[in-house]
């Protein structure tokens, strides 16, 4: 029997490259869609694009209420969601670790990362815009996009608490630290660039998200900015959507002069998350 | 042990688990007030969970428990009373691996006991930072850069900043397991020295797998195998008559 | 020594901590109880018969029909199509991924792979209706404007990391020995790959295309934008369709007032919707657990 005849060896390498290829191909077509985009934008994004309010006329309308709506909405959510979502991830990690009530509560947090956010959308129109009674405002989107993002904003600092060495704890104490005073004093600031990396993430997915906020009941058109918590709204995604649907092929321009804005939010948000998790490393100890 | 030692921690019928697993069992013990008692033993024989049930630690780990009385001062510290947290502060720790908090200066460190209890005696800050230094004979290569990072630190010197950080608590016992099994042979020697010097003061525990260091540093010696005390004498005596025949294969090498 | 007072500041915290977790509990709950007590209103005056058995879906309409086929159709549609593209190319990134690059390339591909999940989806739709649709048009002369094949592809596209990312973990757990048992018999390469490691990870694969395809069944925007708003029953991917997400979209766009029939539809639609995606996410765990468990 021959040794040297390399069996296989052009399959081999005709498959290797056809899973390449899977990779490549839909990054490939991602970036020549966000390239047609750009050009499709036509001029429309100046800067009075992004300060002018939705109009009538195509060419005279602007993104202002749905930029705001967006960057209210977002950090009424980081404000409300990162509270809880830290105080979860650390019962979850420091207080009850393999308890029963961990047990359960893991479980719902593992079933409500797969529901799709069009029911948490039915959820806030049913509790907080009805029952509630906040209205389709702010505040209730609010609220509805921090129980979407809940689930992921405990994944990831739990994560981040996982990180911090059981050492520390018990140096704490030894010392004769409280476990609050541990995880106050020791564990959270060692995990907290962490937890906020992990947080700055699950809130860019946030921007976003426009069908649980459609179903809430944030507006399609507004030509005004949100004055309080209890006001309308409308944001980023949806104003987009709004151009979207119309017929008029010029509306299709402020789509995507709309859709460059959302992506270059979501670009400046990840790289500051990608930015704090390298000095993260940096300054590793352990 | 003789009557006229008073004993610190005396510990009577004490079993502890991790689970279903029982590392330890039937442990009978007195260590006597400022001296150093080293517990040695082959690695999982029980010597760290036992140093780690006298000041209440082993109950964080999930799923651990214990069974069994210790007393500190006649005083039974698993009584429903008794609060864990006060008790560590009495019974101070140093681990395996150096462990400074990572985002604190040295100065820090040796405060965090206090700081991290909000401690009333933080007014005196400075001298407790020299105080505590000096005892953990640290005080010369660090005084002039207090505020840098105590990660900086040679793996030695965190160590024995670790002892300061414990010194400052003002605990009565230290309990210190395999204080030097991390560092090198003259990192070793001065802790070694150290601890000298330090049981004049305090009570101190220390396992070790190092036999050598046992027999250099304590005045008494527990063999623990399998999770029960073999023998307990005075150091010397352990190590030139043994009684148990355990005991005495151990320390001449024939297995561990 | 100070008595033991457990300090009430200490329980307050922990009390405090507890709370937080619970919100997801109540959360759960909430949707639970939301969803079905909309739905029991519903069938006060819709009868069980004519939710599963009529072919029309038209609540709006004068004549109403409140059939749940059509839309449940175009919901499975979209997603087999999305599934069809998704699990072949993510399978493929997966081995590629696992079995070919090196430890330096796999580390900078996958976060580059699942920047294809962090696209908004109100992008990908943009997409699907724009650019998707007219190329396709030129391909399949009697393709709509709105129809089920060009949301579905771009949707496939979507929910590739999922399925690499899931998939890879499976190739991955596979012991080496298995593999070197094979190499050492003399198999090579893709022998091993296609005839010991792919079976072997298949519950994991199985588990990642589920979980892709609970994704693609809840996935809202794409399909409101490019697949139309008109629910048949068909399985047609050249016409114009409604899916269930799409419908409750529609639905919230207009002025419904609450309590009445359109308005406990979307609670209907939605708990048909939170069935099938929770169940399916539930077998996909138990798929994954079991390779964890006989895997490695």
């Amino acid at each position: 029997m021959k040794l040297n005849t390399r069996r296989g060896r052009y399959t081999e390498t005709v498959f290797q490259f056809l899973c390449l290829l899977a990779i490549a191909l839909p990054l490939v077509l991602l970036v020549l869609l966000l390239a047609d985009v750009i050009s499709d934008t036509h001029g429309r994004l100046t800067w009075d694009f992004l300060t002018s309010y939705p109009s009538r006329k195509a060419e005279r309308a602007g993104i202002l209420p749905g930029l705001v709506g967006s960057i209210y909405l977002i950090s009424l959510t980081a404000a409300m969601a990162l509270p809880i979502g830290i105080g979860a991830a650390v019962y979850l990690e420091e207080y009850d670790k393999r308890g029963k009530l961990a047990a359960l509560i893991e479980l719902n947090i593992s079933n409500l990362a797969g529901v799709p956010s069009i029911i948490y959308g039915l959820l806030g129109l049913e509790l907080f815009v009805r029952i509630i009674g906040l209205g389709s405002s702010l505040l209730a989107g609010a609220c509805t996009m921090t129980l979407l993002v809940l689930p992921i904003m405990i994944m990831s600092s739990r994560e981040a608490l996982k990180t911090i060495p059981q050492s520390f704890r018990e140096g704490a104490y030894a010392l004769g630290a409280t476990r609050w005073q541990t995880v106050r004093q020791v564990v959270l600031p060692l995990a907290l660039p962490g937890i906020l990396t992990g947080a700055i993430l699950s809130i860019s997915r946030a921007i976003g998200e426009a069908a649980p906020l459609l179903v809430v009941g944030a507006l399609a058109y507004i030509t005004f900015l949100p004055s309080g918590l209890d006001s309308p709204f409308t944001v980023l995604p949806i104003q987009i959507f709004n151009w979207v649907s119309r017929p008029n092929q010029s509306f299709l321009e402020n789509a995507a002069a709309g859709i460059v804005v959302l992506m270059a939010a979501m670009l400046l948000l990840n790289s500051f998350a990608i930015i704090l998790r390298n000095r993260l490393h940096k300054r590793r100890y352990w | 042990m003789s009557s006229n030692e008073a004993a610190k921690i005396s510990v009577r019928n004490l079993n502890a688990w991790f689970g279903e697993k029982l590392v330890i069992r039937d442990i009978d013990i007195e260590i006597p007030e400022k001296q150093a008692t080293a517990i040695i033993g082959p690695s999982g024989c029980g010597k760290s969970t036992f140093i780690r049930c006298c000041n209440r630690m082993h109950e964080l780990v999930p799923g651990a428990r214990v069974q069994g009385s210790i007393q500190l001062d006649e005083e039974s510290i698993y009584d429903r009373s008794i609060d864990p947290v006060l008790l560590r502060r009495r019974i101070g720790m140093v681990f395996q691996k150096p462990n400074p908090f990572p985002s604190m200066s040295i100065r820090d460190n040796v405060l965090s006991g206090l700081k991290l209890t909000k401690s009333g005696r933080l007014k005196e800050a400075d001298s407790i930072v020299e105080n505590a230094l000096q005892q953990a004979a640290l005080w010369d290569e660090v005084k002039d850069r207090l505020n840098d990072p105590g990660i900086g630190l040679s793996g030695g010197q965190q160590q024995r900043l670790c002892i300061a950080r414990a010194l400052a608590v003002e605990p009565e016992v230290l309990l210190m397991d395999e204080p030097c099994s991390a560092l090198d042979p003259v990192a070793t020697a001065r802790i070694e020295d150290l601890i000298h010097g330090l049981k004049d003061d305090y009570t101190i525990v220390i396992v070790t797998h190092n036999m050598q260091q046992a027999a250099r540093v304590s005045d008494r010696t527990a063999f623990f195998l399998m999770g029960e005390l073999v023998e307990y004498r005075g150091t010397k005596r352990m190590f030139t008559t043994p009684k148990d025949k355990r005991t005495e294969d151990y320390i001449t090498g024939k297995f561990g | 020594m100070e008595k033991a007072k457990t300090p009430l500041r200490e329980r307050i915290i922990e009390g405090g901590l507890l709370c937080c977790g619970a919100v997801s509990v109540i959360t759960t709950a909430a949707i639970l109880v939301i969803l079905l007590i909309e739905t029991a209103g519903f069938f006060k005056e819709v009868s069980l018969m004519d939710f599963f058995a009529d072919t029309q879906w038209t609540p709006l309409f004068s004549e109403k029909h409140f059939g749940i086929w059509p839309l449940l159709s175009g919901t499975l549609l979209t997603s087999a199509i999305a599934i069809a593209v998704a699990l072949p190319m993510g399978l493929l990134a997966a081995i590629y991924l696992s079995e070919f690059a090196a430890e330096g390339v796999r580390k900078t591909l996958k976060p580059i792979l699942e920047v294809l999940a962090g696209v908004p989806t109100i992008v990908y739709g943009y997409f699907a209706l724009v650019y998707v649709t007219p190329i396709l048009q030129k391909i399949i002369p009697n393709l709509s404007g709105f129809n089920a094949l060009s949301p579905g592809l771009i949707m496939g596209i979507m929910i590739i990391p999922m399925v690499s990312s899931l998939s890879e973990d499976a190739l991955h757990a596979i012991p080496a020995t298995l593999k070197e048992g094979a190499f050492a018999l003399g198999a090579d390469k893709l022998g091993t790959l296609f005839r010991v490691t792919i079976p072997s990870a298949l519950s994991g694969i199985m588990a990642s295309a589920i979980l892709a395809a609970s994704r693609a069944i809840g996935e809202t925007m794409i399909v409101a934008i490019a697949a139309g708003q008109q629910p048949r029953f068909t399985f047609d991917p050249r016409v114009p369709i409604e899916t269930m997400t799409a419908y409750i979209v529609q639905i919230s766009l207009g002025d419904t007032p609450t309590g009445s029939i359109a308005y406990k539809t979307i609670f209907v639609v939605g708990a048909s919707l939170f069935i099938m995606t929770f169940s399916m996410n539930i077998l996909s765990r138990k798929l994954v657990r079991r390779y964890r468990r006989g895997g490695s």
